[in-house]
């Protein structure tokens, strides 16, 4: 079946059958960041618990389709223990790489490649099987949901 | 029994896109809930518009703005017709329903409706007959009250008169674009009236799939869309009784909706044309009076008998082959071929991108009905809606790739 494998590639299946981090946490100390897909309703709640710069600790719930939850649980794995920074770097890596798969087939390849080498000093891990929705652009917005959360937490609690 | 009297399969070359494939397969659409396909009659109406006799409406005084002027007219009896409205001035070309029921809210609701009054609306209702409520609410400081919706998917009108105490609009959908629930809106509109209520319809589901009559329903003002009844995007209807009409101040200004306009004010239009600001979607008018000539051809009483057919057919197929594994959304007879259902503990999502491998076009989501899914307790359902042109054989396709979904969950 054209494509779907490469849409639910067997990591992601197993993030969404069994999610990482799940659960919630006390507001505060936790800080809590919530999304919606206002397309479909799914809905992503973030709680990472911070340790002066570093995330301590990080809890997903909510609702939502097989995309938006294991790219949250993927997410959830990868921040951990990191600090803002990183998170925020990982968080950058991973919608790159989402966008420069759009444009794969462009003109600016050479530039594009440049770039991706330059972001090659993160490594996405099995967040990189989140590839596979370029080819379903509906999804893009499930797979980034969680992420997009992570964004507004982290500049929320820089600025706290 | 009915006696069913359509023969979709034949129908089916009448909408040039249900001949494409999808994915290397016959395309199978089940959503027309959320838009119908267009017959070749419609399509052909706006293009021989377009090539033939495009002029503005009601300005020029030559033959071609004559005739664009006429034929708009002519779609607009014809949808007075089609829903049995007294008078042509009583019909107000919109958008799309939403369009419509904002006018009413903005315009009726505006002038009548004062701090503490109380509005009635129904969980089953859609977001465009709640959202501008809302705000209107919130600027005016109404109370919002809502009838619920029972196990069966029908409303809960046991409290029908309490929740009516000093309620000045009740606001309700005709059929359920979630469950397909057929509401008793002749009942609920007569309870309303009792205590000098007015009654806002959302017929969005119900002019598509059924013979309507706005005298029968009862109600004050109704609203629905063309796309959603063969018809184009783009254009959308508001039926309202021609006194409360006349009262009503105009919604959007500019031209076309003025008799007179000085540096000191301006005079409105008569109806229908004090609520048509601007130049109106003429080719999309004239294409969905295209669409009603197209269904009254079929005839709406072998449509609604066909759609009733077919959804038993659905209901009782879906269940034989997939028993318990998937659970039907509501709601119980009476009824219309708008099914919600929820399989395995497949994500609707992820349903509809399974089943769109296969060619079968399935909606997935909240279905701008957000309250409605909150009293059901989901997120989000996965709906296969059916029309004139659905068959058995569509059915089957839809439940032979649910199965095959579990290849992947």
């Amino acid at each position: 079946m054209s494509g779907l494998e490469d849409l639910y590639r067997e990591i992601i299946l197993d993030h969404y059958r069994t999610p990482r981090n799940r659960g919630e946490m006390e507001c505060p100390p936790a800080h809590r960041g919530e999304g919606f897909n206002p397309l479909c309703g799914d809905d992503v709640v973030l709680y990472i618990l911070a340790d002066g710069d570093t995330i301590a600790d990080v809890k997903i719930s909510g609702n939502g389709c097989s995309i938006s939850q294991a790219s949250a649980s993927m997410m959830s794995t990868a921040i951990k223990g990191k600090t803002f920074a990183d998170a925020k770097a990982i968080n950058k890596a991973f919608k790159k790489s989402l966008s420069l798969s759009e444009e794969e087939e462009g003109e600016a390849d050479s530039a594009e490649e440049a770039e991706t080498n330059e972001d090659n000093s993160v490594d996405l891990g099995d967040l990189q099987a989140l590839q596979g929705v370029m080819k379903f652009p509906v999804r893009i917005k499930c797979a980034t949901l969680g992420w997009n959360v992570l964004s507004e937490s982290l500049e929320k609690l820089n600025l706290d | 029994m009915s006696v069913n009297t359509l023969n979709s399969a034949s129908l089916k070359a009448d909408f040039p896109l249900l001949g494409r494939q999808v994915h290397g397969k016959p395309i199978v659409y089940l959503d027309s809930a959320a838009t119908s396909q267009k017959p070749r009659a419609v399509l052909e109406a706006m293009t021989t518009y377009y090539d033939d006799y495009n002029a503005n409406v009601h300005r020029g005084a030559y033959l071609i703005a004559e005739q664009s002027t006429t034929e708009m007219e002519l779609a607009r009896q014809k949808v007075q017709h089609f829903i049995g409205a007294p008078a042509q001035e009583e019909i107000i070309f919109t958008k799309n329903a939403t369009e419509a029921l904002n006018l009413v809210v903005n315009s009726w609701g505006r002038s009548n409706l004062q701090p503490g009054d109380a509005v009635l609306l129904s969980l089953l209702e859609h977001h465009s007959n709640i959202v501008p409520w809302h705000i209107l609410a919130k600027e005016r400081d109404l109370e919002l009250r809502w009838i619920s919706v029972g196990d069966d998917g029908h409303l809960d009108l046991s409290n029908l008169d309490k929740l009516l105490d000093g309620v000045k609009v009740v606001g309700i959908s005709a059929m359920s674009n979630v469950l397909g629930t057929v509401v008793p809106v002749r009942a609920i509109a007569d309870a309303a009236h009792e205590r000098g209520a007015v009654v806002v319809c959302d017929a969005c589901q119900l002019v598509p799939h059924r013979a309507c009559d706005v005298i029968e329903l009862g109600v004050d003002f109704l609203a629905f869309s063309g796309h959603k009844m063969c018809g184009p995007t783009g254009i959308g209807v508001l039926w309202g009784r021609r006194e409360l009409l006349e009262e009503m101040p105009p919604f959007l200004g500019g031209g076309e909706m003025i008799l007179d306009v000085s540096t000191e004010g301006f005079l409105p239009n008569e109806l229908p044309w004090k609520f048509e600001a601007g130049t109106p979607p003429i080719a999309e008018t004239i294409g969905l009076g295209a669409a009603v000539d197209y269904l009254t051809d079929i005839g709406m009483e072998a449509i609604a008998d066909h759609e009733e057919s077919l959804t038993a057919y659905a209901l009782k197929t879906l269940e034989d082959r997939l028993g318990e594994s998937i659970v039907i959304h509501g709601a119980a007879h009476p009824r219309g071929g708008t099914i919600s259902f929820a399989y395995r503990d497949i994500h609707p999502h992820d349903i509809s991108q399974i089943l769109d491998q296969h060619g079968i076009c399935v909606r997935a989501g909240h279905h701008c009905a957000k309250p409605l899914m909150r009293h059901l307790g989901v997120t989000a359902t996965a709906r296969a809606s059916l029309y004139l042109y659905n068959t058995e054989s569509d059915i089957d396709c839809l439940a032979y790739a649910l199965n095959e979904t579990a290849a992947f969950f």
